[in-house]
């Protein structure tokens, strides 16, 4: 067995991993809300703003953290008119070919960075990527401490968002009834584009916070985006506090698995509770509407 | 229509088909066709579910993988005939898609759900035969090299290429037979209206069942065509998310629902892939961005796919006709 | 009786839509089920057709108790539904709408496609067989549905509000069309609204209100039946019109 204070240090280390889960979840939990499609661009776009965050640094030697405050309207933009010019028109309004551009896109974007990139795996050289601040038990990561308050800020500003400016009201109304928003005069094309770019804003943020510590390759969103879809789906698809609680647990969960199992089969302990899930209770462990 | 023009177009089609390793006898050339071929293969089964039955799949895969993995494992590890590997192979994936569609069809799965199932299980049998020893670790699968024809292995390629067209021919054919028998209407019923073709008798569960049974067989079937052709393998070939796209792709390019769909798709996919790298060089991915835009593409403005574009086409010209005629009739 | 429903109860949550309603249908009748609007009726049929669960109560067909049964094999002994909001299968043909019904007693593309056309002839779609069902008119899809049901070659049809949404005149025309059904050997079971249309096709009238079966007996005896008009017009209604019946006497 291991010592309580490694399995303490353990768990710290899930909750701030779980709140970088928890912005790529919220992106694409918003988007179920509003649209009732899972964006399976969400990893290319996870992964293409980890590369602009790395050549904001390599070419420009923009720090990443002042980088998000570029990449992240930079962002909201592209998923606005990716939704707005491409997704959009290009489905004529029926779900399952939402499902099917996304994917597309996402082969797309992948394979754009591929062929720009090559397959090396990239990273950024930080002065403070070793800081650390110590607890007495263990240390951690200051990037990584950084990460947790951003990501939790963002998730409070987000939900702020949602609940108390008018663009917010509009995004839930026609999360609830778009036929009904329509009616009332909401723009719902351009409430769906708004909500995919707070989407794509959501995954710059995360990529703005996980560079300093991780590295970037063509299919880095990829595996982000698999824990993201079972943290949505334990959630409950389109729920907000539900991404926010299922990343956490998730990230504790995995770093807990890897404590135990070992890395390759944590991630099986994830993808595992994903189809248990899906199966027994596909609405989501935390309520939330089906 | 009739039985004998529903068949036609494919069985002239198969038989020109055939032709080619007689003509042509460069390996390039024929790698590409056998190559082309098994996706044509793993993509008619994804159509058989996802066309026919509108249960759109994102992980095809781990029919492909199941396929490929039994036929290369029972011969490298129990000296199991080649043949036979193959037909077990066929088998166990056709009982891993029976599988997976009890569990998600049962659960009511649909649309964004079941994509999303049936994407984490390929990934979960990539993970695991990615770790696990019994199918060789990351360092994958090899057959042994044996070239004879009781162990699946030929010295020419052609006749490798006769045995994939042989086996596309085939599901064509059935594919075609399902299109206009019982089966089919109901599995078109289920695709359009669940609730209205249960009031109609249709048993949804069981049609859904026997649909994913026999597409994960089918693809299943490329997989092991792809193991006896190459005779390697590792977790990312075979339960890679590469095929799950391929076999989704080709259909839709070609013509979703359609019997002669993926097959077409699949060949237009692929040679625009082989016209890309000739002209852009060996970019890596490169043919993938042009997939991946195809796919924005023929949703967008193609959504019946190729088959779709020659029936409108073909449509515009019987209407042609049919306008001179009433003109006819009318001077008269 | 061909059909016989014993206090079948169905809630939803705290909600109960049919409330121990039971009624029963005679071969070869034409059974009215009619009621206010949120009466249950359509509950009831869902209930009846398999597509709801009773929560209490059975549901007996034919002699043989098919509460638990799931719809389609409520189907396979001879049930058929259509949808109150039609639900074609808008990529099929009108043709291969029908067939999907037909393919459940023939087997053979070539009988089912024939039966096809035989009811489509009967509902009066044979011209658009070739159509997509989904450029069919209104009247056109109530017909489609009607025949999809037919195509089953049911012996007990439930017909869900098949003339609501058609004009005057359509209605003239299925009026035919139902009586027709019924000669050929079918019981019918129908809920609708258009009350001409059951005073004259049904012998035999079930009245739904709040869940409730309230009144049961001939279009006459319904019409005249004072908690039925109540149901309908409110409570004190009956009375108001038999005072102003007895003024103008």
């Amino acid at each position: 067995m291991f010592a309580p204070d490694i399995i303490l240090a353990a768990v710290l280390n899930g909750l701030m991993t779980g709140s970088v889960y928890a912005l790529i979840a919220l992106g694409l939990t918003l988007v179920y809300g509003v649209l009732h499609i899972i964006n399976f661009a969400h990893g290319a776009t996870l992964t293409a703003a980890m590369f602009a965050v790395y050549v904001a640094h390599t070419v420009f030697r923009l720090d990443p953290y002042l980088a998000l405050v570029i990449v992240t309207p930079l962002f909201f933009g592209l998923g606005y008119g990716l939704q707005r010019f491409v997704i959009g028109p290009a489905s004529h309004g029926e779900d399952r070919n939402i499902l099917l551009v996304t994917l597309g896109l996402s082969i797309l974007i992948e394979n754009a960075m591929l062929a720009m990139f090559r397959s090396d795996t990239r990273s950024i050289d930080v002065p403070y990527a070793f800081s650390s601040i110590d607890l007495g038990f263990t240390f951690l990561a200051l990037p990584r401490v950084l990460a947790f308050g951003v990501a939790l800020l963002v998730a409070l500003l987000l939900g702020l968002l949602l609940t108390r400016t008018d663009t917010g009201k509009a995004i839930r109304a026609v999360a609830k009834e778009k036929t009904g928003a329509a009616l009332a005069g909401i723009d719902v094309a351009h409430i769906y584009a708004v909500t995919f770019g707070l989407g794509a804003a959501c995954v710059a943020i995360a990529a703005c916070l996980l560079m300093p510590t991780f590295y970037v390759t063509p299919r880095a969103g990829n595996a982000f985006v698999l824990v993201a879809f079972t943290i949505v789906v334990l959630g409950g698809m389109g729920s907000i506090p539900g991404a926010l609680i299922g990343a956490l647990f998730i990230g504790v969960v995995e770093s807990l698995c890897g404590l135990f199992f070992g890395e390759s089969l944590g991630q099986i302990g994830i993808f595992l509770i994903f189809i248990l899930v899906l199966l027994v209770k596909p609405t989501g462990l935390f309520g939330a509407r089906a | 229509m009739n039985a004998t023009r529903a068949y036609l177009p494919a069985v002239a089609l198969l038989l020109l088909a055939g032709l080619i390793p007689v003509l042509v006898a460069a390996n390039t050339v024929l790698n590409f066709i056998v190559f082309t071929l098994i996706i044509a293969l793993a993509a008619q089964g994804w159509n058989l579910l996802g066309g026919f039955g509108g249960q759109f799949s994102f992980g095809h895969a781990a029919f492909f993988g199941t396929g490929a993995y039994a036929t290369a494992i029972l011969q490298a590890r129990y000296g199991v005939n080649a043949w036979a590997g193959f037909a077990i192979g066929i088998a166990l994936s056709a009982a891993v898609g029976w599988m997976i569609g009890y569990l998600s069809f049962r659960s009511g799965l649909r649309g964004s759900y079941f994509a999303l199932v049936t994407l984490a299980f390929a990934e979960v049998f990539r993970i695991l035969a990615n770790a696990s020893a019994f199918t060789g670790g990351a360092a994958g699968t090899l057959v042994r090299l044996d070239m004879r024809p009781e162990n699946f292995q030929f010295a020419s390629r052609a006749v490798f290429v006769w045995i994939a067209l042989a086996l596309v021919g085939f599901v064509l054919i059935m594919t075609i037979a399902i299109g206009r028998a019982r089966f089919g209407a109901w599995l078109a019923a289920v695709r359009e209206n669940e609730d209205a073709a249960r009031a109609l008798g249709v048993d949804v569960l069981g049609v859904k069942l026997k649909a994913i049974t026999l597409s994960a067989g089918v693809t299943g079937a490329a997989g092991a065509l792809y193991v006896q052709y190459y005779l390697y393998l590792d977790a990312n070939i075979a339960y890679g998310a590469w095929i799950s796209v391929e076999a989704l792709i080709a259909p839709i390019i070609g013509g979703i629902g359609t019997p002669l769909g993926p097959v077409i798709g699949a060949v237009t996919l692929h040679g625009l892939g082989e016209l890309t790298k000739l002209f852009a060089g060996r970019i890596p991915g490169i043919d993938l961005v042009i997939y991946g835009a195809l796919l924005v593409a023929a949703i967008a403005f193609a959504p019946d796919g190729i088959m779709g574009l020659l029936r409108k086409a073909q449509r515009r010209k019987d209407a042609d006709k049919a306008t001179d005629q009433n003109v006819t009739e009318g001077t008269l | 009786m061909i059909l016989s429903v014993n206090t079948v109860t169905k809630r939803f949550g705290g909600l109960v839509a049919v409330d121990a309603a039971s009624l029963s249908v005679a071969p070869g009748s034409i059974t009215g089920l009619i009621g206010p609007n949120g009466a249950g009726k359509t509950t009831l049929f869902a209930v009846i057709a398999g597509f709801e669960r009773a929560s209490n109560g059975r549901v007996v067909f034919d002699g043989h108790d098919i509460t638990a049964e799931p719809a389609h094999l409520r189907a396979r002994r001879g049930i058929a539904r259509t949808f109150q909001i039609v639900q074609p299968f808008a990529g099929l043909s009108v043709v291969e709408n029908i067939a999907v019904g037909a393919y459940l007693r023939h087997a053979g593309r070539d009988a089912a496609q024939e039966k096809a056309r035989e009811v489509a002839d009967l509902v009066g779609l044979s011209a658009m067989l070739g159509q997509p069902a989904s450029a069919l008119t209104v009247s056109g899809r109530k017909r489609l549905e009607l025949a999809r049901a037919l195509a089953t070659q049911p012996t007990l049809l439930l017909l869900d509000e098949v003339l609501a949404g058609l004009n005057p005149s359509e209605i003239r025309d299925m009026i035919p069309v139902i009586r027709q059904i019924r000669d050929g050997g079918v019981t019918i079971l129908m809920v609708e609204h258009v009350m001409q249309a059951v005073m004259s096709l049904c012998e035999d009238i079930h009245v739904l209100a709040q869940g409730r079966i309230i009144a049961q007996g001939t279009p006459g005896e319904v019409a005249e039946n004072t908690a039925v008009i109540e149901a309908y017009l409110g409570h004190g209604a009956a009375r108001r019109l038999h005072a102003a019946g007895a003024a103008h006497a």
